[in-house]
């Protein structure tokens, strides 16, 4: 499969996204909702190319289109630009207080947008919490509700979730910082999703380390090289049994 | 169904059956003649036939929708075809003593003619009727939908079993290829194209879906056909599921629509029962069976990955394309998707051929199309016309123009994701392309025809609002981008525009088309687009001038009473808000401050002496 892009010839064996393809020989194209842990979404459109083939020029973002023989991308065009600028003031107005987003954004020459700030959140909506929860956590705790510029992603019926583990991965993953994780005393606050959950303590030290609720999935899930009793414990503790571990084993074979 | 054999003994069986009955009177069951009141004069005429006694000659067949809704609720009486509209349950007494004792005919319910003011007692007479061609619609409002018997004398099902027991499934496509037949739900897609890529895709599971989402404000085509001959859909469906080779299909209908929901329903179970539907149709190894999925009102879900999202269970959004569902569609699996009207049209290509079918149309776009026409014009309704046809001939010859003497201002073709035609391009031969090259779309056929008090940036306000609160709000262009524009445009109606807003939405609109994600975004703009095109002008006299020509945002107009009046006092009389005040014989006055702009005085004044500035 012979492609082109930004002019520069490229073989490939298999099938790629046009964003992998670029990002091997060294071409940049702006992403936000892309995540590379993640599955492919398309929803912030700023990773969109030129696509030309068969004598047709079409607009694909690159997150989510496979390349094809013949194709011919161009990722940078001043139409590109300029409709990536646009994009981008709109997604800025969507969060104006995000520093996160306006770090991201500023690579595209945007540093502010034109457009009314809108003061509610700082979600942008690029699902990146909802795939992380429901792909990788495998909890689904959070979706989208709404429809339109008043989608939003929360709980279902905004209460308190029942299913959230308390990962944080949705936080870890958003490229805005809307959602911030607290953790006081003996619980963990995702005040952004109405969720709070209750805390373990370390079996040895009495440390709070990881939600209950965490731990007990984390138990469910096949992890056989991975002694159980670990979960009760916080880092230092865990380290500390496994070096007594190590150390007894190497002075018994001594 | 063991043969085809056996469905044309039927066929012959049912016919005969039928002219036993030839007396009945039909009364048109369509949406637009139930809110009429159609279900009333049916009872009505029930309990006159029994008063009579005439229940055991006459017998009263609810049928789908005849289309001439503007004249409902309507009722034809057979054998003499007399065509009845405006029939309310008070005049059932007369219509049974008069037409059917006496047999002469009721005068005074019968169609009049608007130009020669004759009546006109049959309705292929009708110039609404007379120039349409029926494919689609051929049995809308001529058969009772509930019964399959009724189809099956038309011919019906014997395309399927033509196509199951006489064509290989390569051929069934062929004949559609051949045909030019092109999706009718918008798109304009090649049809046999279509199930060429799902055929073509190699998989053991296989999928065929029924989009009948229909959601824009202004069309019921879809909606017409499911409840007038939902036979006729599933029949299309059948023959794709053996082309393609499915046996399994799904049909995705609006749960607002219940009337079509149980129409479906007892006429899915009637083709089981017959054999139509299930394991070895006409006695060969091809099972096919279907499945209602109703949708719960998201204009988004009638974008096919939307729906098959949706089927499948999950919130209704778009995904990209490639892959398309003729690869990967529903549960994964390769899935043909077509709506209610090109199935519609498969039996009639199976069964005439191809080359008659090609042989309306235009050289890119055969056949014909249904469009529903909405708005302001003298005949609402549902028609079908052979592609290629003018605007002017559908608005003037079938619609009979525009009410009240009023001038014709523009067109809204497609819905929310079509454009608005000024009157210059109303001799446009229409066809898909044509009308994309025009900035409007094909749509699936609503048309909302806008006269000279309709103001164009009010009116692309209005779809846009419409397409805001269904953009599915995934992706950013469209659920944030439409809303910016909304913002300008709801800024420009009421007086408070700025000269820069004009470029800024062409800007977003272009940006809009260019990036989003799904159909629904790609169009979104293009209400908007279209008006800034073709009225230009009237966005400058809002923005520049603070004034709306059409006389139609309230915030830019204002009334005034001028040297016309007489003095009558009745706008006096009439203001709902007190704020006319004038003496007998003497010129009124207006308190501006306080008016509400609600229109009354201007439609209670006989001398025309208030008029909007």
């Amino acid at each position: 499969m012979k492609v082109i892009i930004d002019g520069k010839d490229v073989e490939l064996q298999e099938q790629k996204t046009i964003l992998k393809v670029a990002e091997e020989i060294g071409i940049e194209i702006p992403t936000l909702c892309h995540h590379d842990g993640l599955s492919s979404y398309g929803s912030c459109r700023l990773c969109i190319v030129e696509i030309t083939n068969n004598g047709n020029t079409e607009i694909d973002t690159a997150c989510t289109r496979s390349v094809e023989d013949g194709m011919e991308i161009k990722t940078a065009t001043e139409r590109l630009t300029e409709e990536r600028k646009l994009i981008a003031e709109l997604l800025l107005a969507q969060a104006p207080e995000s520093e996160k987003l306006k770090a991201s954004l500023s690579k595209l020459g945007v540093q502010e947008s034109r457009f009314e700030a809108r003061e509610d959140s700082d979600c942008i909506v690029c699902g990146r919490c909802v795939r992380a929860c429901k792909e990788e956590v495998g909890a689904g705790a959070i979706t989208f509700v709404g429809r339109g510029y008043k989608t939003k992603v929360d709980t279902p019926f905004s209460i308190n979730s029942d299913v959230c583990i308390g990962c944080t991965a949705c936080a870890e993953v958003c490229p805005t910082g809307a959602i911030t994780v607290e953790d006081e005393e003996a619980m963990r606050y995702i005040r952004y999703f109405n969720t709070e959950l209750e805390l373990a303590e370390c079996a040895e030290c009495g440390k709070y380390i990881n939600p209950k609720r965490m731990i007990e999935k984390l138990k469910k899930e096949d992890f056989a090289y991975y002694p159980e009793e670990n979960f009760e414990l916080c880092e230092a503790c865990r380290r500390n049994k496994e070096m007594n571990k190590f150390a007894d084993k190497f002075l018994e074979a001594k | 169904m063991k043969s085809l054999v056996e469905l044309k003994e039927l066929k012959e069986k049912v016919q005969i059956d039928l002219e036993k009955t030839e007396k009945k009177i039909l009364v048109c069951g369509g949406t637009g003649c139930v809110s009429s009141g159609c279900k009333e004069v049916q009872e009505a005429l029930s309990s006159e036939l029994a008063a009579n006694d005439l229940e055991d000659e006459y017998k009263i067949v609810e049928t789908g929708c005849h289309g001439f809704c503007e004249k409902g609720p309507l009722v034809i009486v057979y054998p003499e075809e007399v065509f009845y509209c405006k029939v309310s349950p008070e005049d059932t007494k007369e219509l049974v003593e008069e037409q059917l004792l006496k047999e002469e005919v009721v005068e005074k319910l019968l169609y009049q003619d608007p130009v020669s003011k004759e009546s006109i007692s049959s309705y292929r007479d009708i110039a609404f009727y007379s120039a349409q061609q029926q494919t689609a619609l051929a049995n809308c409002g001529h058969i009772d939908p509930e019964d399959i018997e009724e189809y099956i004398a038309t011919g019906g099902y014997e395309a399927l079993g033509k196509a199951v027991t006489e064509m290989e499934a390569q051929e069934v496509i062929d004949e559609v290829k051949e045909a030019g037949l092109r999706g009718r739900g918008g798109g304009g897609f090649p049809t046999g194209l279509k199930w060429q890529f799902t055929r073509d895709a190699e998989n053991d599971t296989k999928y065929i879906i029924c989009n009948a989402d229909e959601g824009d404000p202004g069309a019921f085509m879809d909606r017409s056909i499911l409840e007038g001959d939902p036979h006729k859909v599933l029949e299309g469906m059948i023959i794709a599921g053996y082309a393609i080779g499915a046996d399994k299909g799904y049909i995705y209908v609006r749960a607002e629509y219940p009337l079509a929901v149980k129409r479906l329903k007892k006429a899915i179970s009637q083709a089981r029962e017959r054999g139509l539907l299930g394991e070895n149709l006409f006695g060969t190894d091809f099972d096919f069976d279907l499945h209602i999925k109703a949708g719960a009102g998201a204009f988004v879900c009638g974008e096919e990955t939307a729906l098959i999202a949706s089927i499948e269970g999950k919130r209704g959004m778009p995904q990209s394309r490639p892959p398309y569902p003729s690869q990967e569609g529903l549960w994964g699996k390769p899935t043909n998707v077509n709506n209610v009207e090109t199935y519609s049209n498969i039996s009639t290509i199976i069964t005439n051929g191809a080359d008659e079918f090609s042989s309306v149309g235009t050289e890119d776009s055969k056949g014909t199309k249904v469009f529903a026409l909405a708005g302001k014009i003298n005949n609402t309704g549902l028609v079908e016309v052979p592609m290629g046809i003018t605007m002017k001939e559908i608005i003037y010859d079938i619609g009979g123009g525009i009410p009240n003497d009023k001038e014709f201002k523009a067109v809204q073709i497609g819905g929310p994701s079509g454009g608005c035609l000024p009157e210059e391009k109303l001799d446009l031969p229409i066809d898909y392309d044509s009308l994309t090259d025009a900035g409007a779309m094909m749509g699936s056929g609503g048309l909302v025809v806008m006269d000279e008090g309709t103001c164009m940036v009010d009116i692309a306000r209005f779809f846009l609002d419409f397409t805001v609160s269904e953009s599915c709000g995934k992706c950013t262009p469209c659920s944030e981008g439409t809303q910016r524009m909304l913002e300008i445009l709801e800024r420009i109606t009421q007086g408070k525009g700025k000269e820069e807003d004009l470029d800024e939405l062409e800007n977003l609109g272009k940006t809009i088309t260019d990036t989003s994600l799904c159909g629904l975004g790609k169009t979104a703009s293009n209400p908007v687009l279209s008006t800034l095109n073709y009225f230009r002008d009237e966005y400058e006299a809002h923005v520049n001038d603070r004034t709306c020509p059409a006389g139609a945002c309230k915030p830019l107009i204002e009334y005034h009473v001028t040297d016309d009046c007489s003095g009558c006092t009745k706008c006096v009389d009439e203001c709902p808000a007190d704020v006319i005040s004038g003496e007998k014989k003497e010129k009124h006055a207006i308190d501006r401050t306080e008016c509400t702009k609600c229109g009354v005085c201007i439609d209670v004044c006989p001398f025309d002496a208030i008029i909007k500035k």
